[in-house]
């Protein structure tokens, strides 16, 4: 049986380590100069794919971000921790703030046609706007069955069993393939890109593409309101009794009188 | 006639190798090639980028959490050094033919500051091994670099750079360590000190006084060979406790009639002093760039110690006096850093450097230590005194080592 062919979706987002400060016109956060780097979920995807090449499940993979001309930097990433090419679908920075996962998700699920690929493999959300919505979106689109919030991944015959991470724990699933799957967090721990490796990445083939080469249109179907900071956590005070607790929770309102 | 013209191409042939040995091969994974007239460009490539994103990523989940462990056992680094390794964050200058990536004094500078940021006794452990490399790598013959950087890229091993002696470290021409021919061999005796790696290397480059002729200019009395730490004859002497960096392994060395085959000459006899120097305009860059990564990292604790510390109503950053420190810190990080940069492109495009370099390091050195010192003066008598200390004295070591 031969591999499987892989596609990737690797979003680049701000750093996890970076401290988020809001645009001073309220419409969204400083990204001028704050360091960028792969959505950390989409990095857990990226090393099971190339785990999977190693156990020779998979036969190639290739690595996908919609984005400004700095989403490169993220693909090669993607290329040195192991995916064989890339496809940088460029949206320019001001049409960027206002895609939507279900841009993304159109495009993904065309790249997956044009690819003919067996698995598509997004984070389970990205850290920026924690929508949870691309990698099932795609699924539907491509009407491929989905396994979310994977953290194992095995196969069997010609399906995957995946172990999710739910609400009530762990559920096991089977899916037949082609499939769409989300990496959650304890999937596995992504690889270092290794010195050596991003040496080699640098020959791997990157294809620049624009939305309209899938027949997407990105124009916006939403508009920011406001963007806030949360509010600042006031501080708590100690009480010395069950009944003063219960007469305050009384007063806020928060328990029945 | 024909016989003559022979001979006297026979002598001349080494010294025209080993002019050929010295001159600097430009770092081949410098990225696109530099515009011929386009002015200067700040930029770092691609791949230097992504070097540095690998380097302090290692050096923020792998080196810091582990750094005031190492530091208070003074135990080798093992762990993280064998983790750089297989990221091939180390050996970063041995040739391709050997199995290394042949990266250029720049691309190495900006990684150097990543892990020196996350603890310059781990970084002097790994920068000895390219101190100890780059003599093989400038005038080593192809046997002699298949022989000593192979074997360092297809397993984990650390080497040694044995120059300073008790007596002379700033002074290399005044080194006392003897070497005599001996048939075709070369019986080395004298005592090193100082020697980063001692214990744990696999082999050293050791220079020595060839010539028994006081008068004989230091161009020309001096060999560098390659001695395998396990030729009898080597004492390693006891750990020397530096004040800081003391997870790094500074040891004596002595040498009693430890014989050397004439294959492990490097270059020529007599060439030694010249090579050592050599060596230094390539490993200078990368010291000056340890002392930026410590200074970056004085000041990266101290803001965040003084945004959160408050004294008479407000955040300490927000008085004048800790405000100026900081904004001194920073200027210091980023001319530092500058100058370093300049030193290592410089030798990159294959110029001599030694003017740039010196600057360089001095100049980083004073900035680290400056940087050390308000920085500790900023977290005051707070427990988190112990590491800022730590940062003092690693500069201090760094400082007098080289």
């Amino acid at each position: 049986m031969s591999g499987l062919r892989v596609i990737v979706g690797c979003k680049r987002v701000i750093d996890y380590a970076v401290k988020i400060r809001v645009k001073p016109d309220k419409l969204g956060v400083v990204t001028d100069g704050v360091k960028h780097s792969m959505n950390p979920f989409d990095e857990i995807a990226v090393e099971e794919a190339v785990r999977m090449k190693e156990k020779k499940l998979a036969s190639e993979i290739i690595a996908v971000s919609c984005g400004p001309t700095q989403c490169q930097e993220t693909l090669r990433t993607a290329m040195a921790m192991g995916a064989d090419k890339s496809i940088h679908v460029e949206v320019d920075a001001a049409t960027y703030e206002n895609l939507q996962p279900l841009h993304v998700a159109k495009i993904l699920a065309k790249v997956a046609q044009d690819e003919k690929a067996d698995i598509v493999f997004t984070g389970k959300q990205a850290i920026d706007d924690d929508c949870n919505q691309t990698g099932q979106m795609v699924a539907a689109l491509l009407d491929w069955p989905q396994a979310t919030f994977a953290s194992k991944v095995e196969k069997a015959n010609g399906d995957l069993t995946v172990t999710r991470e739910i609400d009530g724990g762990l559920e096991t699933i089977k899916v037949k393939l082609p499939a769409v799957l989300t990496a959650d967090l304890r999937l596995n721990e992504p690889r270092y890109a290794t010195l050596p490796n991003i040496m080699k990445a640098k020959k791997k083939p990157m294809a620049k593409k624009k939305p309209a080469d899938y027949g997407v249109d990105v124009a916006p179907r939403q508009s920011i309101l406001k963007v806030e900071d949360p509010p600042v956590r006031q501080a708590g005070s100690k009480l010395d009794s069950v009944e003063t607790l219960v007469g305050k929770l009384k007063d806020a309102g928060l328990v029945p009188s | 006639m024909a016989s003559l013209f022979r001979s006297v191409t026979r002598r001349l042939r080494p010294a025209v190798q080993s002019a050929y040995a010295f001159s600097t091969k430009p770092g081949t994974a410098s990225g696109e090639p530099q515009q011929a007239f386009g002015g200067i460009s700040f930029e770092l490539s691609p791949e230097q980028l992504e070097f540095q994103e690998t380097a302090r990523k290692f050096a923020r989940e792998e080196i810091i959490p582990k750094a005031a462990e190492y530091d208070k056992t003074g135990e080798y680094p093992w762990e993280l050094v064998k983790k750089a390794w297989e990221l091939g964050l180390i050996n970063t200058h041995i040739p391709e033919h050997c199995g290394g990536m042949d990266l250029g004094i720049l691309d190495c500078t900006t990684i150097t500051e990543e892990i020196a940021y996350g603890c310059t006794g781990v970084q002097t452990a790994i920068e000895a091994n390219s101190l100890g490399q780059m003599p093989v790598i400038i005038a080593g013959n192809k046997e002699q670099q298949k022989k000593y950087l192979g074997r360092m890229t297809e397993e984990l091993l650390m080497c040694a750079y044995c120059v300073t002696e008790p007596v002379a470290g700033s002074d290399v021409a005044g080194i006392r360590t003897k070497a005599e021919k001996k048939g075709d061999d070369y019986v080395i005796n004298g005592s090193k000190m100082w020697i980063t790696n001692g214990s744990v290397a696999n082999w050293y480059f050791v220079l020595a006084r060839s010539s028994s002729d006081p008068k004989m200019p230091a161009g020309k009395a001096f060999t560098g060979f390659i001695v395998d730490a396990n030729t009898p004859g080597i004492t390693v002497g006891r750990k020397e406790w530096n004040m800081g960096q003391r997870c790094s392994d500074t040891r004596g060395i002595t040498f009693e009639d430890v014989v050397v085959p004439k294959e492990n000459v490097l270059g020529t006899e007599g060439i030694g002093f010249k090579i050592a120097m050599g060596a230094f305009d390539k490993t200078r860059p990368p010291v000056a760039a340890g002392a930026v990564g410590l200074a970056r990292r004085a000041l990266d604790e101290a803001t965040k110690y003084s945004l959160e510390r408050q004294t008479m109503g407000k955040p300490i950053c927000e008085h004048q006096a800790v405000a100026f420190m900081l904004a001194d810190m920073a200027i210091g990080v980023e001319t530092a850093r500058m100058a370093t940069q300049r030193s290592a492109w410089e030798i990159d495009q294959g110029r001599r450097n030694t003017f740039y370099a010196s600057i360089a390091k001095a100049y980083a050195a004073d900035v680290a230590n400056k940087a050390a010192a308000d920085a500790v003066q900023i977290y005051e008598g707070t427990a988190q005194i112990q590491r800022l200390i730590i940062s003092r004295e690693h500069l201090s070591a760094a400082k007098n080592q080289w």
